[in-house]
């Protein structure tokens, strides 16, 4: 009833082309901006922005990265923690070499570099596909680390291999409080998915789709193959690379190899498939669901625990956590496995005809 | 009605109790780690440690009459969670954290910042940043015992003796066989340093967390044809390096770990291919200590018990949770001589306590832990304040101490902590303490 189209009427190119055409959904997008910016920040306290709201930011942001490629281009990839990886990396480099840039140049830069790296493997994707890429992407993953882990410039010959991130610094704001590093993890996000919703929606958005729904058949039709499959892996390495930045700078505060491990490229994989391949929005439930998860699992058992009065084992209780979450993933893909952002879509559909079903 | 008149009356009757009683209690965080491939630590030195608060809360009533609470949290020895774990708990109880055990090299580093900035104490015994041991730079760190680097000289002091001297030493061959994580390099400098002073030649062999595939490794350290194999492993890393030595018939009185492998879970699982093993310690095992006997008096008699597994109570790792318990309560009893006796200490309180901690062999009598740990002397420049370290062989069933207390070699390490201190503190723009003026 609330959420209906009639009487909206589309009579320009401009309007049938905005990002949102529907009314209901403009509003309720600047309302959760506006909830983001300032609301949240109000009210959340250091635990919430600090360590909820400011890691599942990021990981959205790599797991929408992952999703460009994985997602949109249909290249798959394990190499998401490495790019990650050279973001950090490249990012304190920079701060610590030209502290003189500024730490947003120093951020797109970082970015840049992972890109590069980001062509430079995805080469292999012109000549192989599926699991076999996947694999192929496997090689930088390792080569990365172990480039971070031997070559001593990277981090500045620290003995343990692990650097502290430098402080975040934007023309005298000091970006040192929870709220602040939320504010600036916020902006750099909503930027950033707003150029992938509409990079998405463009001439290079269809020509990944066509690549992805058949490559044979879109360079018929003259989609240049190599530039467009390059293309989408130097994009979303872009993003996890800052992604990569930001997890460093604004959450972990250390920069360390083993943070960027085989284990958290599959994490994010993970991400795109739970939240929903080939889907802005589903980046970003993916995330929620992989990062916050397990953390309300772990608050609600000791809530749970006091509750019931009597002391369970916490081993088996950390156990159970695990158990529950890989259990949750297999009912979700079962339910649906174009995952969350589809469910997503089907409530949204139904909305429309509540109450009054054919 | 009735009832929620009932239920009014209970909630109103325990809000005074509810309120006194939280007053008076010391909040300190058990983030450690119950699930993955490093489980039989985090599950060991947690569970002593709050056995140790159980029976002090039994039998004192707490740290004068200020009992001790804590919470677990799972931080699965990852960063992220550990920081998670660490901003969940640091605000709980009535002055917040009392400090932090990070229980992982990794997480120490990232709580570094976090931690100064909160003025929460990051204590880390037996691991964590080395440099950290210069408080001038690093107020709120407190890598007690014994750091890495320490540890290390008293190793090279050990193989020394074993030789003959330390002039024996000349053209001998070690290899350094690492956990390839921020722990496992952390030694591979000092190492260098040592080599080139004492004419040893060292090679350093990586292993890919977690550790259970060293084939490559052992070939490599067959063809290097070593005297000595320092063993700088973690979790399951260990009991698969004992068993790839035994393949190539290494003999394992020539292994030296460091204390992270050397604990009953890590040889077990070798079976018979870990006997005549050797190891680092910073404190002792087996359950015949007089503080242990107190636990078991106080706690598991009452079956009150941490420990589902009562024969882990004795444990190295068990002991290293009561050993980490004592020099928590203490600092915090130290506070309170400071700052009001029976009083709950905030973390900067709690950060004087600890810098001002002195432990002699008197009150380790006092505690029941003579014999069980060192002395311990914390200073505003030397935020180690043991540096001792003592060596177990394993027999096959037991731990059996065959050392004394060997010191480490200060003017070794001391120089290269200050150094690498002042590095950071120049990259950071922090302007040491003057310890002079601190009181």
């Amino acid at each position: 009833m609330l959420y209906r189209e009639a009487g909206q009427f589309k009579s320009t190119y401009a309007q049938d082309q905005q990002i949102f055409p529907i009314r209901q959904d403009r509003v309720a997008v600047s309302l959760l901006l506006v909830v983001a910016f300032v609301v949240v920040p109000l009210i959340g306290d250091q635990y919430w922005l600090g360590a909820l709201i400011t890691p599942f930011l990021i990981f959205a942001l790599a797991a929408l990265g992952l999703n460009i490629l994985t997602g949109y281009a249909g290249q798959l990839s394990l190499g998401t923690a490495a790019f990650m990886a050279v973001g950090a990396f490249m990012a304190y480099n920079f701060v610590l070499r030209m502290p003189w840039l500024g730490i947003i140049p120093s951020f797109t830069l970082a970015g840049l570099c992972a890109a590069a790296v980001g062509i430079v493997f995805g080469l292999p994707s012109l000549r192989i596909k599926g699991f076999y890429l996947a694999v192929a992407t496997l090689a930088c993953q390792f080569f990365v680390l172990w480039m971070l882990q031997r070559v001593g410039w990277f981090t500045n010959n620290s003995t343990s291999g692990v650097v502290t991130a430098q402080q975040i610094t934007i023309f005298g704001v000091v970006f040192d409080t929870p709220a602040r590093k939320y504010l600036f993890t916020l902006t750099v996000v909503a930027v950033m998915a707003l150029l992938a919703k509409n990079l998405m929606r463009s001439e290079t958005g269809r020509a990944f789709m066509a690549v992805r729904d058949m490559d044979v058949a879109a360079s018929v039709i003259g989609i240049p193959m190599m530039k467009t499959k390059l293309l989408a892996f130097a994009i979303s390495s872009f993003y996890c690379g800052v992604a990569g930045a930001l997890h460093a700078f604004c959450y972990l505060g250390t920069v360390e190899p083993e943070a960027y491990s085989l284990d958290l490229s599959f994490r994010i994989l993970f991400m795109v498939i739970i939240g929903g391949v080939g889907s802005i929005l589903g980046a970003f439930l993916g995330s929620a669901f992989i990062t916050l998860f397990p953390i309300f699992l772990s608050v609600a058992s000791a809530w749970m625990s006091h509750a019931v009065g009597f002391e369970i084992s916490h081993a088996t209780v950390s156990n159970l956590e695990l158990i529950i979450f890989g259990g949750l993933i297999i009912f979700f893909l079962i339910v649906e496995p174009s995952g969350l952002a589809r469910l997503w879509q089907i409530a949204k559909e139904k909305l429309r005809l509540w109450p009054f079903p054919h | 009605m009735n009832r929620t008149a009932l239920l009014a009356g209970v909630a109103l009757a325990t809000i005074p109790f509810y309120v006194s009683a939280q007053a008076k209690e010391q909040f300190v965080p058990v983030n450690f780690y119950w699930v993955g491939p490093y489980a039989p630590g985090g599950s060991g030195i947690g569970g002593g440690m709050i056995d140790y608060f159980k029976m002090l809360n039994a039998r004192d009533g707490g740290i004068n009459g200020v009992k001790v609470t804590w919470e677990k949290c799972e931080t699965e020895y990852r960063n992220d969670r550990g920081v998670e774990c660490y901003e969940r708990s640091k605000k709980k109880g009535p002055t917040g954290a009392t400090l932090v055990h990070p229980a992982s090299t990794g997480i120490t580093y990232s709580l570094i910042d976090k931690g100064t900035a909160d003025r929460i104490p990051i204590v880390s015994i037996g691991y964590g940043r080395t440099d950290a041991s210069d408080g001038r730079v690093f107020p709120y760190v407190f890598p007690l015992m014994t750091n890495y680097w320490s540890q290390n000289t008293a190793k090279i002091k050990f193989i020394g003796q074993r030789e003959g001297g330390m002039d024996k030493l000349k053209g001998k061959r070690i290899a350094h066989l690492y956990h390839d994580s921020a722990y496992g390099k952390e030694t591979i400098p000092i190492l260098d340093l040592q080599a080139k002073k004492y004419g040893f030649e060292v090679t350093h062999i990586a292993v890919p967390h977690p550790g259970n595939e060293q084939q490559s490794q052992w070939l490599q350290v067959r063809q290097f044809k070593p005297d000595w194999v320092i063993l700088r492993g973690w979790g399951v890393m260990n009991p698969t390096a004992l068993k790839a030595a035994a393949k190539i018939g290494f003999p394992r009185t020539k292994i030296l770990g460091v204390w992270w492998a050397g604990a009953e879970e890590d040889v077990i699982p070798a079976g018979e291919a870990a006997k005549g093993y050797i190891t680092a310690g910073f404190n002792l095992s087996g359950a015949n200590h007089v503080v242990i006997h107190e636990i078991q008096k106080h706690v598991y008699a009452k079956g009150q018990g941490e420990m589902e597994d009562k024969s882990r109570v004795g444990s190295i790792y068990y002991n290293r949770g009561v050993q980490w318990a004592i020099v928590t309560t203490e600092a915090v009893r130290k506070a309170q001589e400071r700052y009001g006796k029976g009083k709950p200490m905030t973390g900067e309180q709690v950060r004087w306590g600890l810098e001002n901690l002195a432990i002699d062999e008197k009150r380790l009598k006092e505690l029941g832990a003579s014999g069980f740990m060192q002395p311990l002397k914390v200073s505003c420049l030397d935020h180690e304040g043991g540096g001792a370290v003592k060596f177990q062989q394993w027999d096959g069933k037991q731990w059996k101490v065959i050392s004394d207390w060997i010191p480490s070699d200060q003017s070794i390490v001391r120089p290269m902590i200050e150094a690498s201190a002042a590095q950071y503190a120049k990259e950071k723009g922090i302007t040491p303490r003057d310890c002079s003026k601190e009181n």
